[in-house]
């Protein structure tokens, strides 16, 4: 079987308030970081098939529910279950 | 005029919706999220937290019964109201552009909230003034309006934003708290004017909407 990896994060145009908000806590901390962006993880389990079929399935997820394509983008990655 | 409020899993303002269009004299009846017959003059989608914001908030809900013939319908002139979630659904369905975005302090916000009405040549609109201050509480966490620079101009272009926030509270690109597609039948908005309908409530600013709906008809 074939394991999809989806990260999901929004826009490099929109701004995370979220990110903001962990990069401020990271810092009192004593982490200094340049940008915190927060996101989503999906991960899909598909029935056997070739990896080229599943990365066009995926895709096609992606831009019919997983993501909002206005505000989101997203990357993935595929591995042997 | 014929009315039907649909109800989703997790729908919170239904009732609220009903009650004053029946007040008001509209022959008014829910719609269940499983029926798949869009048989009345305007549709509403209530606030509240359908399929429990799952995903992102509407997402889910487009994928309803009810909303399978929306397209349809709202090509065929129907009249569509989202509040709130309701206003998310139809982002959702790409039926109004933009997207809804997480409050900019992150914070839910429920307050009264004091909106300028834009464009009082509209449907829904029509029994306020342009310029106008009216008082419609909001009660959301994601109601942070987005829209790309582009779709911004066009919005303003062809006078589609019909209420703005004067003090803005959550982020919303041009103030932005309620707009209308180009072809005037489709209304979204995070303000809930069916909780500022009786004096008993705090206020009556949002009568006027849905009696402006409602003498459309008559």
């Amino acid at each position: 079987m074939l394991k999809a990896y989806i990260d999901v994060t929004l826009k490099k145009s929109i701004l995370d308030p979220q990110g903001t908000a962990v990069k401020e806590g990271l810092s009192k901390l004593g982490f200094e970081v340049e940008t915190v962006r927060i996101g989503k993880h999906i991960e899909v389990t598909l029935n056997d098939m070739n990896r080229e079929n599943a990365e066009k399935l995926i895709d096609e997820m992606c831009l019919k529910l997983l993501i909002n394509p206005e505000i989101e983008v997203y990357s993935y990655r595929i591995e042997e279950e | 005029m014929k009315a039907g409020v649909v109800v989703f899993p997790g729908s919170n303002c239904d009732s609220d919706v009903y009650s004053v269009l029946k007040e008001l004299g509209a022959d008014v009846k829910y719609i269940w999220h499983g029926e798949d017959k869009i048989d009345v003059d305007l549709l509403v989608l209530p606030g509240g937290f359908s399929y429990g914001d799952y995903l992102r908030c509407g997402a889910i809900a487009r994928f309803s019964k009810i909303l399978e013939g929306i397209y349809d319908y709202v090509e065929n002139g129907g009249y569509v109201i989202g509040i709130c979630n309701g206003f998310q659904i139809l982002t959702e369905l790409k039926l109004l552009p933009g997207a809804l975005l997480k409050n900019m302090d992150l914070k839910f916000i429920c307050s009264d909230c004091i909106l300028e009405v834009s464009n009082d040549n509209t449907f829904f609109s029509r029994l306020y003034k342009k310029g106008e201050r009216v008082n419609f509480p909001i009660a959301h966490g994601e109601g942070n309006y987005y829209a790309d620079d582009e779709t911004l101009k066009e919005l303003e272009r062809n006078n589609q934003i019909v209420f703005r926030y004067v003090n803005n509270p959550n982020g919303s690109r041009n103030d932005i708290a309620g707009i209308i597609n180009k072809k005037g039948n489709v209304l979204g908005m995070m303000p809930h004017p069916e909780r500022r309908a009786s004096s008993l409530l705090g206020g009556t600013d949002g009568i006027r909407l849905f009696k402006g709906m409602i003498e459309s008809f008559k």
